[in-house]
């Protein structure tokens, strides 16, 4: 009977597509650094999580590639295979197909694909070095294994790992002039107490020396549960005759194998497989690995977005009903009560805290897909490109994180595209022929840098005046008034490419303009800072979150809104004889600039009189940019607010961002600037 | 939304074909809408303005952390309301994923009606536009409009 298994789809896919992202991932490194056997084994221990979750779910295509890839990747742990860029590319066009079903699955829920073709290329690989392999006898073999035990599989099956711990201890034992011993024990098929047979043996050697690790396990060893034989590794400075013999004394116990095992000397020959290694001992090779194996995964739990959400909006009422609280205590002067007050005030911040870093999630979600896409990109173009990632443990609002990807991929492509040149030109131009692509990520107060930088030729605003001009952008007049500014800030206007060719990768009509809509739809910014021929850098500013933001409290009449401080320039006080008129609008100098003034009052038709007082104080917000003066009545003051959607029937009404729920518990609306005036 | 409307009186008919309803007043008329969809009634709220929207939106309310609109159905019916703010509620509905309130000048009571009481609506009126009211029920000598909550939310 076959178990209903779409209950778990959800996992399945969010964990295949994070192995999927790993193995990518991986599989750069060890292409970049052939001897990275971490990485090695990082691709190995993902292709076989994912082998194992697609057959349990019933994805039997898919398992069945993993399966061969499987093949493939045991092949070249065990250095019967070298890592060399056709079997990198075969794996990376392995793991395309991959993700292809994967895709298919969660669109579909059909895993049924033909993977015939990449399956005879597997095999291919796998038997045209399969000579090789049956050359090595079974002895050696096991040593290699052994040799590679760096935390990976020994023996004939995967059941047995040695971890980091046994690792450290295997060297400190031969440090010590310990020796390591491999013993199969055999017990009578007959025995009706193997369990305490195991014992006896399991005491026999615990006189003088260590068991290091035992297949099965030491404890289901000692209840019995094995069929017939199991293996132990020890350490002890015993000769192997004496060991051999005490335990030859226990009744119905047979040694089966027992042979000393010489870490240095497998190291020695493992070296020499792999041919690229440098002769090193064991020792070294230990060491270098243990940094990199000391990244742990974390224990973590998936949770819907939604409740989450749903947290937010309790912690956000908690902590309006603690401002509710506050005032009551000190209406009523109860100075019992402040003192439990103060401590609901700290959990309840704490809370808030807690709720909004749940929501953080690692930049390195969006990031890890690129280092591929870019070296496909680079491999394409014929362009030589050094990526580096930097600040991917920066952390981003969950809401964000979603919406990022997209536009980072338009910039790398630009940079690959139009920014980086060819190797042969770079030369020319006396650059290295590598071009250089940086992606970085970094806090800075409230915000998130995210930064997209490569050392090419630059935007050459000349080409970018003449195309605008080109397209009826602009007039040959206006370009010839423009800065170099001026001329780089039409790259965002809609219908611009620079490419000289329309490419397959950029250019495609979308545009920088898009990058640029979107990355303001999320409240963010973005700067470009260039210089022909060295370079070209986007700056893009993010919030650090979209539920929580500042915000300077106004008001107007009797109604109170909320204005976005990230809009928000300066507010200051002006002299209402100062105000000039200019071609029907208001207007006033601000430091030698004229800033136009609206009337909050005015724009959004608040209901009352008022007396026109004679200083009036104006909050100067950014536009696009342009400043803005809004007249408004009192400044309330900065805080911190929770943004809440006005929800379907009030959406898309021009000037409002949303709303928030005051201390007092009446309903304050976010004035959102970009679409007010 | 056709079929939603459809549905809207089946909702709560029980097998001896009985709708419960909660019946208020707006002005001198008396209204009706399906339990249902009827989450819940309070006292009125402080409502907050909402700016550039439609007009018989009369703005929002914070009900326990939830942003909620409210619609004025005096302007939207032209029905002049009740002086007595004393008595007056607003009716939070549910509508699908939707959350909305009206205010009323007074929530009477929550009654079954027969469906054999309930008339549809073009069998009285002909001429008028009355797209958002689903039907009419007599209930001794009083007379129910019968609310399409979907419809009015168009």
């Amino acid at each position: 009977m076959k178990m209903d298994m779409s209950q778990y789809l959800d996992v399945f896919l969010e964990e295949s597509k994070e192995h999927l992202g790993s193995l990518n991932h991986k599989l750069l490194d060890l292409e970049k650094n052939t001897d990275d056997i971490s990485a090695l084994n990082e691709i190995f221990r993902a292709a076989h999580t994912l082998k194992g979750m697609s057959s349990t779910m019933g994805f039997e295509d898919l398992a069945d590639l993993t399966h061969h890839m499987e093949n493939v990747l045991t092949d070249l742990k065990e250095g019967m295979l070298a890592v060399d860029s056709s079997v990198v590319d075969i794996l990376f066009q392995c793991f395309d197909r991959m993700q292809l079903l994967i895709d298919q699955i969660e669109s579909t829920n059909s895993g049924k694909m033909d993977n015939s073709d990449l399956v005879a290329v597997l095999e291919n690989i796998n038997t045209g070095k399969s000579e090789a392999a049956s050359i090595s006898d079974n002895a050696s073999k096991e040593a290699e294994e052994n040799s590679s035990s760096a935390g990976v599989n020994f023996v004939d099956d995967n059941s047995f790992d040695f971890n980091q711990y046994d690792i450290t201890v295997l060297k400190e034992a031969i440090s010590r002039g310990f020796r390591i011993y491999y013993i199969i024990i055999e017990v009578d098929k007959g025995c009706l107490m193997k369990a305490v047979r195991a014992f006896m043996v399991f005491r026999a050697l615990e006189e003088d020396s260590e068991i290091i690790k035992a297949v099965p396990p030491a404890q289901e060893i000692e209840d019995g549960a094995f069929e017939g034989e199991f293996e132990l590794f020890i350490t002890s400075q015993v000769n192997l005759p004496d060991i051999e013999n005490r335990l030859s004394n226990i009744s119905e116990v047979r040694v089966k194998e027992i042979r000393e095992i010489d870490l240095s000397s497998i190291t020695a020959r493992k070296v020499s497989i792999a041919a690229s290694t440098k002769a090193a001992g064991i020792n070294n090779k230990l060491e270098q690995l243990e940094p990199k194996k000391t990244q742990k995964s974390k224990q973590t739990v998936r949770v819907d977005i939604d409740r989450l959400d749903n947290l937010m909006n309790l912690v956000g009422e908690l902590v309006m009903h603690k401002g509710r609280l506050e005032q009551i205590g000190a209406n009523n002067k109860i100075g019992e009560l402040n003192e439990t007050i103060e401590q609901i005030d700290r959990i309840s911040t704490d809370l808030q805290a807690v709720v909004m870093k749940v929501r953080m999630v690692p930049i390195e979600q969006v990031f890890n897909r690129f280092p591929r896409m870019v070296r496909d990109l680079a491999k394409d173009l014929k362009k030589d490109v050094e990526f580096l990632i930097e600040g991917k443990e920066t952390e981003l609002d969950r809401t964000v994180i979603d919406e990022i990807g997209d536009p980072l991929v338009h910039l790398l492509r630009n940079a690959i595209d139009h920014g980086l040149e060819s190797p042969q030109i770079r030369e020319q131009n006396g650059k290295p022929q590598q071009g250089t692509l940086i992606l970085r990520a970094r806090h800075e107060g409230n915000n998130v840098y995210i930064e997209v930088e490569d050392d090419g030729a630059g935007i050459n605003t000349a080409r970018v005046l003449e195309k605008a001009v080109e397209k009826g952008i602009i007039d040959s007049r206006e370009a010839e008034q423009m800065s170099q500014e001026e001329a780089i800030e039409l790259l965002f206007s809609s219908g611009f490419s620079t490419a000289q060719s329309i490419s397959d990768l950029s250019g495609r009509g979308v545009g920088l303009d898009v990058v640029k809509s979107k990355i303001e739809s999320l409240s963010g910014e973005i700067f470009v800072d260039s210089t022909l021929g060295k370079g070209t850098k986007f700056r893009i500013k993010l919030p650090l979150t979209l539920a929580i933001i500042q915000a300077l409290m106004i008001a107007v009449r009797d109604e109170i809104y909320a204005v976005p401080l990230s809009s928000v320039d300066e507010t200051t006080l002006i002299n209402k004889n100062d105000i000039k008129m200019v071609q029907n609008q208001e207007v006033i100098m601000l430091r030698g600039t004229v800033l136009p003034l609206f009337r909050l009052k005015s724009l959004l038709s608040i209901p009352g009189n008022d007396s026109e007082e004679q200083e009036m104080y104006v909050v100067v917000v950014r536009k696009a940019e342009k400043q803005i003066g809004l007249v408004v009545d009192t400044l309330i003051g900065q805080q911190e607010i929770v943004i809440k959607s006005l929800g379907k029937i009030l959406s898309g009404i021009p000037g409002l961002a949303g709303a928030i729920v005051a201390g007092d518990g009446n309903v304050r609306l976010i004035l959102d600037i970009v679409t007010l005036f | 939304m056709e079929i939603a409307s459809n549905l809207h009186f089946q909702g709560s008919y029980s097998e001896d074909n009985e709708v419960q309803v909660v019946a208020f007043s707006l002005g001198q008329e008396e209204y009706a809408v399906d339990i249902m969809y009827v989450l819940e009634i309070n006292r009125l709220l402080n409502i907050t303005r909402v700016p550039r929207a439609e007009k018989h939106i009369e703005g929002v309310v914070n009900l326990r952390g939830n942003i909620i609109p409210i619609i004025n159905l005096y302007t939207r019916f032209n029905i002049n309301a009740s002086e007595n703010e004393e008595d007056k509620r607003i009716i939070v509905f549910q509508l699908d994923d939707m959350r909305v309130g009206i205010i009323v000048d007074q929530v009477s009571e929550v009654l079954r009606l027969s469906k054999n009481d309930i008339e549809e609506t073009d069998k009285v009126y002909s001429a008028q536009n009355v797209d958002h009211i689903k039907g009419i029920a007599k209930v001794n000598n009083r007379l129910l409009l019968l609310l399409d909550l979907f419809k009015i939310m168009q």
